[in-house]
């Protein structure tokens, strides 16, 4: 049990995906104008990690593995997470239409964000086995939420303050980004 | 035809320069630049992905339904990584363990599909080829640039690509500035390239 907690903080705090591990920056620099987006964004990721987690998972235990073909793992996963976030879309419009009309923006995103597709590449890597992966595919996109959320918190700030010229926009950003990385970086003796 | 061969190559030098013009694939900019060697094999990799995907898009832009077009060019783009996944292995081993899992994740790289669905969709294969070789020597450049930065301030050393060799750029008494090579020194580095890059633009 204990080693799960760790796992999970590890994966929420001191590994965090989008300020130390660099995945998903995109969307991170993308819909943390708003709180409303990043928080969609945030719902988004978590729910469809959790799916692509353990299909990928299923799909090198069961497939690739025991036939050998691990080259062309990135071809499989990468159409299992399109399908799969395809499917999640048509799923969620017609059963859960208020849930749809929040993150349903967001779902055509996820298939190019490198946090998705990165935590399934680092569930095989790191060779977790099932309940491992389960809590990594849960934790890792906590922390991308959390980090975004809080991002978000800030830039909404920003926007109305004073940024010289040069550094507005994404400059600024990144910047705060760095400062933002910097103290999740002071986690790091935690484990 | 509005502009010629030598502008769609030229475009990736300096106007649209990933990332820095456009603000797209970021995360291998973060994350392989901490070192020069590091930084610009991921760039010759990002840019064989970029003109071979291009060239396929482009030949193909008529057979291929636009209502599934967007599949279509994720699985052009996955087998030419799978390509340079395999390639790397096989000649470049100690670069294919340090960069890890970005080569797999060159498949969810926006520029490519960025570039696959503005460009190559629409134009003949000749100006994609330049429009790829373009924006992926830009994009080299620019990782270039940025790992140089980082490394040189991090680490007080310039690694030469594609080779062992590594240049000392300081005396023995150089104390590195180690914030640069780790996760927060990325994004402020990026951040505060933007910002000059800016400033020139304007």
């Amino acid at each position: 049990m204990g080693d799960y907690i760790l796992l999970a903080v590890g994966a929420i705090l001191v590994n965090n995906i989008l300020l130390i591990q660099y995945l998903g920056n995109c969307p991170f620099l993308g819909t943390s104008k708003s709180m409303d987006n990043a928080t969609g964004m945030a719902m988004a990721v978590v729910f469809v990690l959790a799916l692509a987690g353990i299909v990928t998972w299923i799909m090198e235990a069961v497939f690739l593995k025991p036939l050998g073909l691990e080259y062309i793992r990135t071809i499989v996963f990468i159409v299992v997470i399109a399908a799969l976030v395809q499917f999640v879309e048509i799923f969620m419009k017609k059963s859960m239409p208020a849930l749809y009309a929040g993150l349903g923006i967001f779902l055509p995103l996820i298939t190019t964000n490198c946090a998705v597709m990165g935590v399934c590449l680092i569930n095989i890597k790191e060779e977790y086995n099932f309940l491992e992966m389960l809590v990594s595919s849960l934790a890792y996109p906590a922390g991308f939420g959390l980090a975004l959320i809080l991002f978000a918190g800030l830039r909404e700030r920003i926007i109305i303050g004073r940024v010289p010229g040069p550094l507005q926009d994404v400059s600024i950003a990144l910047v705060t980004a760095g400062f933002m990385s910097l103290s999740f970086l002071g986690f790091k003796g935690m484990i | 035809m509005a502009k010629t061969i030598v502008q769609e190559f030229t475009k990736g030098l300096w106007d649209e320069i990933p990332p820095f013009r456009l603000v797209l694939g970021l995360c291998p900019v973060l994350a392989v630049t901490k070192t020069v060697a590091n930084g610009v094999g991921m760039g010759v990799a990002a840019t064989f992905v970029l003109v071979c995907s291009n060239i396929l898009v482009s030949a193909l832009r008529n057979i291929i339904p636009s209502q599934v077009r967007v599949p279509c060019f994720i699985i052009i783009i996955a087998t030419f990584v799978v390509v340079v996944e395999l390639v790397m292995q096989a000649v470049a081993y100690p670069l294919f363990l340090q960069l890890g899992i970005f080569i797999p994740l060159i498949v969810v790289n926006c520029i490519i599909l960025g570039r696959a669905e503005a460009f190559a969709s629409k134009n003949p294969p000749v100006a994609s080829i330049a429009d790829g070789l373009g924006i992926g020597v830009g994009f080299t450049i620019a990782l270039g640039a940025l790992a140089g930065i980082r490394e040189a301030f991090g680490a007080g050393t310039i690694s030469v690509p594609f080779s062992d060799t590594v240049i000392q750029l300081f005396g023995p008494s150089f104390q590195p500035f180690t914030f640069m090579v780790e996760a927060p020194g990325a994004f402020v580095c990026l951040g505060l390239v933007l910002a000059i890059m800016n400033l020139i633009g304007k």
